[in-house]
């Protein structure tokens, strides 16, 4: 379902009105500094904004796309070779998985 | 306190929906005032950072004695000699650059009425909201024997600094053929995986210099985290060096003596050792007592959402110091902690509601060159308690292949270069 953030702001903002703050667990809707915090608990891997400099791969402007898949499969468990993403990403529901997405795909514009 | 910038207005309009992931008018200018944080570690030095991050115009204070922290994370690969001692070693101008004021003194006094913070160096600085990461601090004489003093002999070694490299000076002067002696405390105590990675470091750097040295672990528990990884990792690279003793088999230690490197068990047996490691019991950092958050375990109780005392409101605390059960205390949750008592902070000065919590840890754990685990675990608030996410993290399988072990190892050292950058690095 495409949406331009600017409506999924509108949206999650009425959602949280009318349902005083769901709870992290099957969070219905995320407001940007939801998503950002929740993108804080990758940075001590990722690097801060999803920016790498090491081993681990960068997500910082990756295409949204395929962030989105790698996380999916992830969570699925359907991937080989593939560490510690598999016991993480269980950890996180499918509306975090797209929020994540985006906000890495488009931390283009953050340092 | 902050004037309206049109400037910044004007930025923040430019700006618009590219800075999705915090509204730039209010981060400007709503957050005014100002907030101390006590301790530069991992829970301290991630609130300053953050908090500044998110309300530039914020006045953030920092305060820490040291003027280079160095990381207990890769202090037993300091040990193994696998890391120099700078290399562990961080200072504080990436945050002096990011606009947080830095203090090098200790917070000897709190007064949450006046919310005053009083510095060893007599100076007194005012807080609307004050953050305490002060780590742990060690419950003396707890294990008969084991003192201040007891530990410039038998280093504990818990606290990276002197008595690491006290630690690794009586290891360099053991002969080979001497037995390496670390008691274990009972849960829960700092970084869960530590001793078992620490014992895995000193056989690393005893089979190469001290091949007939022996290890042995003398544990007030029966379980520990990754157990099964660490007896499969120790018996694969150093065959019998080290010897696990755990509570059922008599490996609970109650009485020390430093003097003579001996120690005594529950039920009366005496080891020798050459080198003696004491971990002993601990509890919260010692201001968290003056500031009146301390409940009668001698940890903090903290909200679940926020990292906010519950017993005293505007305090928050961070890391070790907090009951944070199940979250473990590492550095990565005190960081993830961190974030989240920032951008609640923020939140309350903007008279905004505190974002959604998300918490996460990962320890790895090296055993040796090229083979690492690790566990991991998401957490979130739920009805005012700390739960992991059911279904999440959990530990590297039994049955993972060399090359699974040693992707591990080097995700470490990454993991390792990503969350210092992410507190202390400059910014970007
Ligand atoms: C051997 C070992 C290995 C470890 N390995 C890992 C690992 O691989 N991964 C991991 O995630 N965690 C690891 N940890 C755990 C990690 O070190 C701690 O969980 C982490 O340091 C907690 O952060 P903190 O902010 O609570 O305390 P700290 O990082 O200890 O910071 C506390 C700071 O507060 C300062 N302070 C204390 N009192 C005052 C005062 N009154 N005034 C001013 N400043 C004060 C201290 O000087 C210190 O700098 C390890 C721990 C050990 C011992
Ligand atoms: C403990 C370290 C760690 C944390 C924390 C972590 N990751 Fe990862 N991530 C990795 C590693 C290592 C890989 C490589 C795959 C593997 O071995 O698991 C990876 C791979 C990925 C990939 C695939 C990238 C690519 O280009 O193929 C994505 C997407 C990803 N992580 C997203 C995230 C998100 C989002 C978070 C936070 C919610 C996160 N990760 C938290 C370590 C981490």
């Amino acid at each position: 379902m495409p949406r331009s953030s600017f409506l999924l702001r509108q949206l999650s903002f009425l959602t949280r009105l009318a349902l005083f703050l769901p709870g992290a667990a099957g969070a219905t809707s995320l407001q940007p500094d939801d998503v950002a915090l929740l993108a804080g608990t990758c940075f001590n891997c990722h690097g801060t904004n999803g920016r790498s400099t090491t081993a681990i791969p960068g997500l910082h402007g990756q295409p949204e796309a395929r962030l989105r898949t790698r996380m999916q499969d992830f969570r699925a468990g359907s991937t080989a070779g593939t560490t510690v993403m598999t016991r993480l990403m269980k950890g996180y529901d499918e509306v975090q998985i797209d929020a994540l997405a985006r906000w890495f795909a488009q931390a283009g514009d953050r340092p | 306190m902050t004037p309206f910038s049109r400037r910044h207005f004007l930025s923040a309009l430019a700006a618009g929906s590219a800075t999705l992931g915090c509204p730039a008018l209010v981060r400007a200018d709503g957050a005014a005032g100002r907030v101390v944080v006590v301790g530069g570690g991992f829970g301290g030095a991630t609130a300053a950072r953050y908090l500044k991050r998110l309300a530039p115009h914020l006045q953030v204070t920092l305060v820490e004695p040291a003027q280079r922290f160095h990381t207990c994370p890769f202090s037993n690969l300091y040990l193994a000699g696998l890391r120099s001692w700078d290399s562990i070693g961080h200072g504080y101008d990436g945050l002096r650059v990011a606009g947080v004021e830095v203090i090098h003194a200790m917070a000897d006094d709190v007064d949450s009425a006046r919310r005053t913070v009083r510095l060893s160096t007599g100076q007194s600085l005012a807080w609307d909201r004050l953050v305490l990461s002060p780590g742990v601090d060690m419950r003396w004489n707890a294990l008969e024997g084991y003192d201040e003093a007891a530990a410039t002999l038998a280093p504990h070694a818990w606290k990276a600094g002197p008595q690491t490299q006290l630690l690794r000076r009586q290891m360099e002067a053991m002969g080979d053929g001497g037995t390496f002696v670390m008691t274990i405390p009972d849960n829960p105590f700092r970084c869960p995986p530590g001793p078992y990675e620490r014992a895995a470091m000193v056989a690393h750097y005893f089979s190469r210099h001290k091949p007939r040295a022996k290890i042995l672990l003398l544990d007030a528990k029966d379980n520990f985290s990754k157990k099964a990884l660490f007896l499969q990792g120790w018996k694969a690279r150093y065959g019998d060096m080290i010897e696990w003793i755990g509570l059922s088999d008599d490996g609970q230690v109650t009485r020390v003596d430093a003097g003579q490197r001996e120690v005594l068990t529950a039920f009366g047996q005496k080891h020798r050792a050459d080198v003696l490691n004491v971990i002993p019991p601990q509890k919260a950092g010692v201001i968290a007592e003056r500031a009146g958050i301390v409940d009668a375990s001698g940890w903090v109780p903290v909200k679940a959402e926020s990292f906010e005392s519950r017993q005293v409101a505007g305090i928050y605390a961070l890391g070790d110091a907090t009951l944070a059960a199940p979250m473990p205390k590492s550095a990565f949750a005190a960081n993830t902690q961190a974030k989240v008592a920032a951008a609640a902070i923020v939140a309350e000065l903007t008279g905004k509601a505190a974002p959604v919590p998300a918490y996460a840890n990962t320890c790895y754990s090296l055993i040796g060159p090229g083979y690492g685990i690790s566990v991991a675990g998401v957490y979130q608030a739920e009805a005012g308690r700390i739960v992991e996410v059911p279904g999440s993290g959990g530990v590297s399988p039994l049955d993972g292949s060399p090359d699974f072990r040693a992707a591990e190892a080097r995700y470490g050292d990454s993991w390792y270069a990503a969350m210092t950058a992410d507190i202390w690095g400059q910014p970007g």
